[in-house]
């Protein structure tokens, strides 16, 4: 059997979020406060010399680093352990202070909230922090229409977002989720009617279905936010192949330029452009080669790591070249990451292997980034690798964490009806599971499931005496 | 002109099922009680379906039950035919159900009342209730006047009961009865508000006016299950009912006339129940359905009458007569009672706590009917919390709530109470979260504890519900111990249960735990099975079976029960709350809710608005954890905790 996996939702259950602006550069801090917020944090945080979080006292930090389920590192990572009630909110707390980008801390965020926390709600830290008595009396009434004005900003978010749009997308999916219930529930509390039998081929269908509704909204999750919010985008390559020049020409286009400032390192040079639909920010790096000056072998070495931790890649290869060492090294480090392959000075003799670079990226684009040529092009190839290609904003999407955490569980539940289903449990089981993916879904538009099924039933089904 | 009567602790006007539950809890619990009914021949009637139990109605029996109610014993006692409805459902959903000779029911829960030490059965029409310092003062009609510390108010269908059929109308109780006709009026100088519900029942009807020849006989069930854990043998089956159906003429006839309804001609302004249409209403919502169909059953051993469950109507008489001799059985049926609907008067029970005692009148109570819910099963449930909470109240006792996670009785009422109803409230499965927690099979565990706590389980049931317990504890360790070798024999038996065969030893409990195999399967190689009650193994199993779901549906239980310790008071002023968005303002002041829990399930009140009155609540800090003191809520005395219920 599988269960969904259990989160709690109490009021002191551990919760989580970014706790800084969410704008690209500087360190970020992830928040996991809590019941068990020590553990969870445990969970995705190790340290280097196997140091462990649940055995540091309250006011000390731990280096290390931020890993993923699988064991996939992220991002370094201090981590700061307060202990109960010695904290901001006066429960067991870890603060996470990554280095890495808006992604990475994203990113980080995911591993915490799927080792168990839940995405923390409008004024939360700062309710439990008033709880616990961290706050003075006097900033009660602030709080409150602080969360209430959070709480009518999520709500509009939630179902005014596109003229209501993922509202509409979300209630398609409840309502046939709610019809399935009512179905089951007039066939056992009317078993005397002549309710028609439940084909649990039917209901299989309309919860894979459901969940197929569910998988597109959660898959299409990271491309709307890449629209929304941008992508962190590195310009990576040998030197001179060309990357200042795509660069100069990205950020060039009058209408793309939204900011520009200089990068935190000298070696990094940052811009936020709009290319088609999709905001990117923009980093060029250092060439990537070996170097046996210090000085320039950090720059390379914090390349390296932008590479690693990007949203999107392009990995750009001088045309009249063949490939080296190098650029192999560097296709090598692209493998699961998202990149387009930029084949840059198309205006000279070809020498490079196309056909190598075809079997390595999923787009390989010719341009001449001096000519100014192939910019349609690499739009196009960005757009089908971020998946924005296939979007459409208005068709509703999901726009918070804490909505896609809804999301995540109620496609748990509906796992879970699917595998009872499929074991053969009797249906009282299934529909347990099915109606918690219905209140799940109605977290988001604040109807009750219990009422919602039972007038389905009266609607629906012409049951009684 | 009036004369003073007498002292009674509880004063319960009316002697329906809510009536004797709350009678009978009330004076068990040592408090002296009367009861008041318009008819002493009406005591425990079953004006509708002669039947007790049904889906979620069968839990709700099993509960009255397994605290020390009078309904589960009293249909084991007379009952005509038992089935299991839902097996093969899975046992959230296993309902008991039972025909009843129901002239037999009232017989014995009369003679019940009147056995009963502390008890005075009267027959008495109140008709006046005020208001006598801490006290409360009935009068009847005879003019006699009784002073009782609490009253409860379980007045069923006879406050202001108007009966319609077609365009006769008149002022009526069920079954022919005195109407409660000057109670209503007492009730609204009170400062009560009262609203018109509507409910119907279908014709009786001559047996020997039938034609059974092809008509689908329904069997009861072999062996019979009781409803009361009380009930060690229970008697067998002694009667059947049949099945037929409504056809194209039985539309063609409705349908033809009904502007002679008075529901459809907008005489009823009563609303009357969405599960529980009349024909008419059926034919009329479901106009693609071609045909309904209907039960008839036998209303008892030494009567004739036969009651047509699916035709309740208010048409006028000739058209009922029309439309019955259009159905395939009843071509030539006589009909002794005709069918009619009955409008009367009740309350909106979101003015009361979860004791069912109103907010605002101290020692005024509604169970039944009168607090908006249909059904005698729901009507007994409300009596008995009702009868328990005035006692324990005069006694200085703290109150006993029964939360949603405990039972379905505690579910039926926080819905009454915290959602209100808009039309007659009816226990169905599908409205308890909680429903592979809340079984049939296991409401005396859940239940039974705080029966015994608070006074109204016996030391002899008690002893047999230990022994249970006890039984059921060894055989799921028994299960988990044993290992069965890789036999031939077992992968026999589990193949042919369409299930895979096993390569090494398999437990007991893990054999269980599969979806295809229960105890029956494994019979014949478990030879060492204990000589328990058939009881025992089913609740095994299914514990086994379910592990999974009862373990979350446990940690939903404790989360919820956590946020109903935090206690709201009843003074809270919700407008001068900073915070709340004003609909949720609204509906806080109208429910006043007892606790956070509560509050949160209230419609129209968000996610924010419990957040900002958890910080209200901390700040005002006047209702913080545990200043309430309500009995058992430590969980262990509670008897409903998830902890020792499965």
């Amino acid at each position: 059997m599988i269960f969904a996996k259990e989160k709690k939702t109490g009021e002191s259950a551990a919760i989580a979020a970014i706790s800084t602006a969410q704008a690209p550069g500087g360190i970020g801090i992830i928040r996991i406060s809590g019941d068990g917020a020590i553990e969870i944090a445990e969970k995705v945080f190790r340290s280097p010399w196997g140091k462990k979080l649940s055995q540091t006292p309250g006011y000390h930090a731990l280096y290390g680093g931020v890993y993923t389920q699988d064991g996939e590192k992220i991002d370094e990572a201090v981590a700061l352990v307060f202990r109960a009630p010695a904290s901001f909110t006066g429960e067991d707390v870890v603060e996470l202070s990554c280095h890495g980008g808006l992604y990475l801390l994203r990113r980080t965020l995911d591993c915490v909230l799927a080792a168990g926390a839940r995405a923390a709600g409008p004024g939360e830290f700062t309710r439990r922090a008033f709880l616990n008595g961290k706050i003075g009396l006097t900033e009660a009434e602030s709080v409150m229409d602080l969360i209430c004005a959070q709480g009518k900003q999520a709500a509009r978010a939630a179902l005014a977002g596109h003229d209501g749009a993922l509202e509409r997308r979300i209630a398609r999916i409840r309502d046939s989720l709610v019809a399935q219930a009512a179905h089951l529930s007039a066939w056992a509390d009317y078993p005397e009617e002549e309710i028609p039998e439940v084909d649990t081929a039917d209901l299989r269908k309309a919860l894979v279905n459901a969940r197929s509704e569910i998988g597109t909204l959660l898959s299409q999750f990271e491309a709307g936010r890449a629209i929304r919010e941008g992508v962190d985008t590195v310009i990576a390559g040998r030197p001179n192949v060309g990357k200042s020049t795509l660069m100069n020409l990205l950020a060039g286009c009058e209408r793309s330029i939204v900011t520009q400032y200089a990068g935190t390192t000298r070696d990094i040079v940052e811009d936020t452009v709009i290319l088609g639909d999709v905001l990117l920010r923009l980093a060029d790096t250092a060439g990537i080669h070996s170097t046996q000056d210090p000085v320039e072998s950090i720059g390379v070495d914090r390349a390296k790591e932008r590479v690693r931790a990007a949203q999107l890649v392009l990995a750009v290869f001088d045309s009249s070249q063949e490939l080296n060492e190098e650029d192999l090294d560097l296709i090598k480090s692209l493998k699961e990451i998202p990149s387009v392959a930029v084949v840059n000075k198309s205006d000279l003799e070809t020498k490079i292997d196309f056909a190598f670079l075809e079997s390595h990226f999923p787009k390989v684009v010719s341009i001449s980034a001096i000519k100014g040529d192939g910019l349609e092009l690499l739009e196009k190839a960005v757009a089908q690798t971020l998946q924005t290609s296939a979007l459409d904003p208005a068709a509703g999407m999901l726009f918070t964490e804490r909505q896609r955490d809804t999301a995540r569980r109620a496609d748990g539940c509906l796992e879970e009806a699917l595998s009872a289903l499929d074991a053969g449990f009797t249906l009282d089981a299934v529909t347990v599971s099915l109606e918690g993916a219905v209140s799940t879904l109605l977290e988001l538009t604040g109807e009750r499931a219990g009422t919602a099924i039972v007038d389905a039933v009266f609607s629906h089904f012409c049951v009684g005496k | 002109m009036s004369y003073f009567a007498g002292n009674c602790d509880v004063a319960v006007i009316g002697a329906g099922h809510a009536g004797i539950e709350a009678g009978l809890a009330a004076a068990r619990l040592g408090c002296s009680a009367m009861v008041f009914t318009i008819n002493l021949d009406a005591v425990g009637n079953c004006p509708c379906n002669p039947s007790i139990g049904g889906t979620a109605k069968g839990h709700l029996v099993r509960e009255i039950d397994a605290l020390g109610g009078e309904m589960g014993r009293t249909a084991d006692a007379c009952f005509l035919q038992s089935r299991m409805l839902n097996r093969g459902k899975g046992p959230a959903v296993h309902s008991l159900r039972a025909q009843i000779d129901r002239r037999e029911y009232s017989k014995i829960m009369k003679h019940k009342l009147e056995l009963q030490e502390n008890l005075q059965l009267k027959q008495a029409e109140v008709v006046d209730l005020t208001r006598e310092g801490e006290a409360w003062k009935l009068t009847t009609r005879m003019g006699a006047a009784y002073i009782a510390k609490a009253v409860i108010l379980a007045t069923g269908t006879y406050l202001g009961g108007r009966i319609f059929v077609g365009d006769v109308s008149y002022e009526s109780g069920p079954d022919g009865m005195f109407p409660a006709a000057f109670l209503g009026k007492s009730l609204k100088e009170l400062g009560l508000s009262l609203r018109r519900f509507k409910t119907g029942t279908p014709a009786r009807v001559l047996r020997s006016s039938i034609d059974f020849t092809d008509l689908e006989v329904q069997q009861g069930d072999d062996p019979v299950i009781p409803f009361s854990y009380d009930t060690e043998t229970p008697g067998p089956n002694r009667a059947v009912c049949y099945v037929s159906w409504t056809n194209d003429e039985t539309k063609r006839i409705i349908l033809e006339n009904i502007d002679r309804s008075p529901l459809y001609g907008g005489k009823i302004e009563g609303v009357g129940p969405r599960y529980c249409p009349s024909i008419e209403d059926k034919i009329v919502r479901f106009s693609d359905k071609p045909r309904h169909q209907l039960f008839i059953e036998p209303c008892g051993l030494d009567t004739e009458e036969m009651y047509l469950q699916g035709l309740s109507s208010s048409l006028p008489e000739d058209v009922q007569v029309a439309f019955y001799h259009s159905i395939k059985g009843l071509e030539h049926v006589q009909i002794m009672r005709c069918a009619y609907a009955i409008e009367y008067d009740c309350v909106d029970p979101i003015q009361m706590e979860a004791t069912l005692e109103f907010t605002d009148f101290p020692g005024l109570y509604g169970a039944g009917q009168f607090n908006g819910s249909s059904g005698y099963e729901e009507a007994a449930a409300q009596g008995l919390v009702a009868g328990i909470n005035a006692a324990r109240k005069i006694q200085g006792k703290p109150p006993v709530i029964l939360d949603r996670a405990g039972s379905y009785i505690g579910t039926l009422v926080d819905d009454l109470i915290t959602k209100g109803v808009s039309d007659p409230y009816r226990m169905m499965t599908s409205r308890s979260e909680y429903r592979l927690v809340l079984r049939q099979d296991n409401a005396d565990e859940r239940l039974t504890p705080l029966g015994h706590e608070i006074g109204l389980i016996g030391e002899g049931r008690w002893k047999r519900f230990c022994e249970k317990q006890a039984q059921k504890t060894a055989e799921l360790q028994r299960a988990c111990q044993t290992v069965f070798s890789p036999t031939e024999e077992l992968n026999e038996i589990l193949v042919s249960r369409g299930t895979s065969p096993v390569t090494s030893g398999a437990r007991l409990s893990d054999l269980l735990r599969r979806p295809e195999i229960d105890y029956k399967a494994l019979t014949p190689i478990d030879t060492a099975r204990p000589d328990y009650p058939d009881s025992v193994f089913e609740n095994v199993e299914i514990e086994l079976k379910y592990e999974g779901y009862i373990k979350r549906q446990k940690a939903d239980i404790a989360e919820m029960r956590r946020l109903e310790q935090k206690l709201l008071s009843k003074g809270i002023d919700y407008s001068q709350i900073g915070g709340l968005r004003l609909e949720a303002q609204e509906k806080l002041q109208k429910v006043r809710p007892a606790n956070i829990g509560q509050a949160g399930r209230i419609s129209g009140v968000s996610p924010a608005d419990v957040s900002v009155l958890l910080i209200w609540l901390a700040k005002n800090g006047d209702g913080s954890d545990g200043s309430g003191e309500w009995f058992g809520k430590d969980g262990e005395k509670h008897g409903a905790n998830p902890e020792n219920a499965s």
